[in-house]
């Protein structure tokens, strides 16, 4: 993976720019010894290492703003760092960059349920606002499986979901307004509590932005009541595109549940192994769907999904009777990671969409592919939105191995976008993908996309070397070529 | 003498820019113009219009996506998706009439680029979280995508985002792809008499926060519910509250007996059922109360509903209003004398700013003097207002499209 070049000047200047950093963050928020440094060396994406030149850890916005505009001055890059749990190596460091970490803004400024929002600080970890609301009987919906350990900062640069995004939407549904800061120190206040931007939608274009466009240091989110009841229903099918077609008659029955994933043979077989959660074995795909609302309307849904996967051939239903049962449900699919990583020296996680009913060819290019790669793959999907995380079972030890992955992984990703689908669901393209953004996009499509980034980030300091394969100066961004001239098509119709 | 172009290719929409840069001549964009009303008054001599730039391209109902050119009529779109018993969540409202257009007119794409949603936005989304992807003109003649078919899509920055309630001054549309959602089996709204502003914002929070699950949660004062079209709201002769259930038949005729005692313990009840609760909806999302008197200005207030019956109590005071709340008191709909000091911009945006929380105030109708006059979306900080203006420029760098739309300074 090609970095940019790192600017030497900027190295000789370490100690000068550690000084000033000082100034701005006393005591312990400014790290420059290198064992230290190590920590901050990666991210979920653990394939690609790179030790950053410093870190600091500001605790207030106006210490964020004095470093980024000493940073703009200095012509020094920034990259910003939630919990460093991404899987799109978008908080990785830069050698001659400066990470600002945002773990020390922890905290719930205030909860309104009036206005059924909580204001919360970047650092934040997502499940601490639903546990902060809970005895309330409120949540926050997106719920990534990282949720015990992810920032909602994260959140909002990644643009993440979760098992309940099918009913309850991803972050950017969820939110209602940020601080944020630009590069060259303004502070800025897009949305609040109210709904809707007064202008440009700046918010939805800050969701999902990877931290390229501003470092964000509050949040307004949405809280929502928890829903009277929820159930779960496991179902067990002979083949992958029985699942799938039960998928598609939940949707196509008007039915949207609180979650619908699924697990393919080597997931269910990993998951169970790892938490005993009684999943049955002798099925080559598990969907589990859980219906959430009033009592009355989710015993009925029940019946009705119940009926669906048997109409699809299903081998196996259960139905949660209780909560601890409905969790159980979930146990195996929640470590399903982890599961898989007991299985295997390393793995490697995938992240491409798909139009739904193109599961089972996805699947079926998979095993051709693994076959192709002599290497295993696992696959669990947020099977309600067409979410794919194929896990590619790899051993970084084996010379060579963890190319030929990456390769796989590409493959995987190129397909998903043939098949009328995309490049990232939710871990974003960060390093990651970013030399595949061409499968996706023309030169054009990605060039406006980089114009936006002129608008925030004119200098192109804020992380650099994520997202787009190719960085192109805003000034050549800008230029423009006016034929001058007649209407090339002169029967155009005029009225 | 005005130059109108109708293309009916991507092609033609990049020439026609291309023509606009070369020519030095900006361009007006238009669906249908239905909603031509809203925004600064904008004269000028060329217009480039959408509306051949037709037709359902993709639609897979088991997808849960449609793209649709982006002149298709609205009503096109909806009845298509009514065939296979889904709908747009976000509730689109026709604002034809509003602006004395028939109903009906809207394209898709003057309602996104509008971001316009009705009185389902506060539990489903505005169009804005339903626009999965754009295929789009920009001010520099070139046809970009962004997005996708999928609703889980990290690909990129969003532009479908900004795009939305843009207004036309970033880029053309030609293409937008939707998601879609089952229609409601069963939709019922139950109705509170006689509650004042204050009591009815608090009745709609409490309902809100419930597990209830209300799809739409409006308040009118007594003189606006009087010009309703539904009798049971008119003949009142009180203010309505009005909240509604929508989903399987079992759960809604369970909710909405949970809500008659929530609403009950406050006040008189009544439930409209099936056509009623339509006809009563399509009216609060049109702005129907407000349909009449087209010399009125009107205004459209996004705030905290805690801040919103404190801010109208203020108007009120001091200006001949009237008004009524959507959006569990989120939105409000004011429609001010016309002899009212600059159309009311001064009272409205005061008492928005005395509240402190936040929001902002659209004057939604006005004159084309008035609007050419006092701003007509929120003003911004000077900082926000910058970086609009360089987004503005990153796209639409000689301000060929629609330049004034939005703010004076070629926005
Ligand atoms: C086991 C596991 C399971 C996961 N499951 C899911 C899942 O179900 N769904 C899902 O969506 N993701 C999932 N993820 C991915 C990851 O947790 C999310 O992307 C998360 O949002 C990242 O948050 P973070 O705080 O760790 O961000 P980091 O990794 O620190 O940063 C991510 C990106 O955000 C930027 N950033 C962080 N904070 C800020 C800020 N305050 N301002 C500006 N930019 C900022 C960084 O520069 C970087 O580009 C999983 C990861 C793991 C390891």
């Amino acid at each position: 993976m090609q970095m940019p070049e790192p600017d030497r000047q900027v190295i000789a200047a370490r100690d000068d720019l550690i000084g000033a950093l000082r100034a701005i963050v006393p005591g312990e928020g400014v790290i420059a010894d290198s064992d230290e440094l190590s920590a901050y060396e990666t991210d979920g994406l653990t394939a690609y290492k790179m030790r950053p030149m410093v870190v600091v850890l500001p605790e207030t916005t106006g210490q964020v703003a004095d470093i980024l505009k000493l940073c703009a001055d200095r012509r020094v890059k920034v990259v910003p760092r939630g919990a460093g749990t991404g899987l799109s190596g978008g908080a990785l460091p830069l050698a001659d960059g400066v990470t600002l970490g945002l773990g020390k803004f922890n905290q719930i400024l205030e909860i309104d349920y009036d206005n059924r929002c909580a204001v919360v600080q970047p650092g934040v970890t997502n499940l601490a606002i639903s546990q902060a609301v809970d005895q309330d009987g409120y949540y926050y919906a997106p719920d990534p499986s990282s949720q015990i350990a992810c920032s909602i900062g994260g959140n909002v640069a990644e643009n993440s979901g979760g098992v309940h995004c099918l009913k309850y939407g991803v972050t950017t549904n969820n939110i209602l307004g940020i601080e944020m800061v630009t590069m060259d120190g303004e502070v800025l206040r897009l949305g609040g509590r109210h709904l809707d931007a007064e202008g440009y939608d700046l918010l939805g274009i800050m969701t999902g932005s990877e931290g390229l466009l501003g470092v964000i240091t509050e949040i307004t989110v949405r809280i929502l009541t928890k829903p009277e009841t929820a159930r779960a229903l496991l179902i067990g099918f002979p083949s992958v595109e029985a699942g799938g077609a039960c998928v598609a008659g939940v949707i196509e029955a008007g039915i949207i549940p609180g979650g619908m994933e699924m697990m393919d043979k080597a997931a269910i077989h990993a998951a169970e192994d790892f938490c005993h959660a009684g999943y049955p074995l002798d099925v080559e795909s598990l969907l589990i769907v859980e219906l959430d609302g009033p009592q009355v309307e989710v015993d009925g849904l029940i019946e009705t999904v119940s009926e669906i996967a048997k109409s699809c051939g299903a081998i196996s239903v259960r139905v949660s009777e209780s909560d601890e049962e409905r969790q159980r449900f979930w146990l195996g699919r929640k470590a399903a990671f982890p599961a898989v990583g007991r299985i295997s020296p390393d793995y490697y996680c995938m992240d491409g969409t798909i139009p739904r009913k193109r599961l089972p060819d996805i699947l079926k290019a998979m095993s051709e592919l693994s076959k192709k790669y002599d290497l295993r793959v696992a696959n669990v999907f947020h099977a309600g939105d067409g979410n794919l995380h194929p896990l590619i079972l790899y051993d970084a030890n084996n010379p060579g191995e963890l190319e030929k992955t990456e390769e796989f992984g590409a493959e995987i990703l190129k397909l998903c976008v043939e098949m009328g689908g995309v490049l990232s669901g939710e871990h974003g393209i960060g390093v990651e993908k970013r030399d595949l953004m061409g499968a996706m996009f023309n030169e054009i499509d990605l060039n406006q996309q980089q114009r936006v980034k002129c608008a925030f980030d004119p200098e192109g300091l804020l992380n650099p070397g994520k997202v787009f394969p190719e960085l192109h100066r805003c000034a050549e961004l800008g230029k423009m070529h006016v034929h001058h001239g007649k209407l090339p098509f002169p029967d155009l119709p005029r009225f | 003498m005005s130059t109108q172009f109708r293309p009916t290719e991507d092609t033609q929409v990049c020439d026609v820019v291309a023509w606009a840069l070369s020519d030095g001549t900006p361009l007006e964009i238009v669906g249908h113009g239905t909603k031509s009303g809203i925004g600064r008054t904008v004269n000028l001599s060329a217009t480039l219009e959408t509306g051949d730039l037709t037709g359902i391209t993709y639609y897979e109902p088991s997808e849960l996506a449609l793209t649709a050119r982006a002149g298709t009529p609205l009503a096109d779109i909806e009845a298509k998706l009514a065939e296979n018993q889904q709908q747009l969540a976000f509730e689109p409202p026709d604002l034809g009439p509003l602006f004395g257009a028939p109903a009906g007119q809207a394209t898709i794409g003057g309602i996104v680029g509008c971001n316009l949603s009705g009185p389902r936005r506060v539990k489903a989304g505005a169009a804005r979280d339903h626009f999965l992807g754009v295929n789009a003109v920009s001010g520099r003649g070139e046809l970009f995508k962004s997005g996708g078919r999928v609703v889980k899509n990290v690909s990129g920055y969003d532009l479908c985002k900004v795009l939305a309630g843009s207004y036309g001054t970033l880029a053309v549309l030609t293409d937008v792809t939707l998601k879609v959602l089952p229609a409601p089996e069963k939709t019922r709204t139950v109705l509170a008499f006689g509650l004042d502003d204050a009591a009815a914002v608090r009745a709609m929070g409490e309902a809100a926060r419930s597990t209830l699950e209300p799809s739409a949660l409006a308040h009118m004062p007594k003189p606006v519910a009087t010009g309703s079209d539904v009798s049971y709201v008119a003949q009142a002769d009180a203010s309505v509250t009005a909240i509604r259930v929508e989903g399987t038949e079992q759960s809604v005729l369970y909710r909405c007996e949970r809500l008659r005692e929530l609403l009950g313990a406050l006040a008189s009840v009544e439930e409209l059922h099936g056509h009623n609760s339509a006809t009563l909806w399509r009216g609060i999302g049109n702005v129907g109360p407000f349909v009449a008197r087209p010399d009125r200005p009107v205004w459209r207030l996004s705030v905290p509903p805690s801040a919103a019956s404190a801010i109208v109590n203020e108007i009120d005071g001091v200006c001949e209003a009237d008004w009524y709340y959507d959006w569990a008191g989120g939105l409000i709909w004011l429609a001010v004398d016309p002899g009212t000091e600059d159309g009311g911009a001064s009272i409205v945006r005061g008492a928005l700013a005395h509240a402190g929380q936040g929001g902002h105030a659209t004057l939604v109708r006005g004159d084309a003097e008035l609007r050419a006059r006092v701003p007509v979306f929120q003003p911004q900080s000077a900082p926000l207002a910058a970086l609009s203006a360089r987004l503005k420029a990153q796209f639409d760098p000689q301000g060929v499209l629609n330049p004034g739309r939005m703010v004076t300074e070629g926005r």
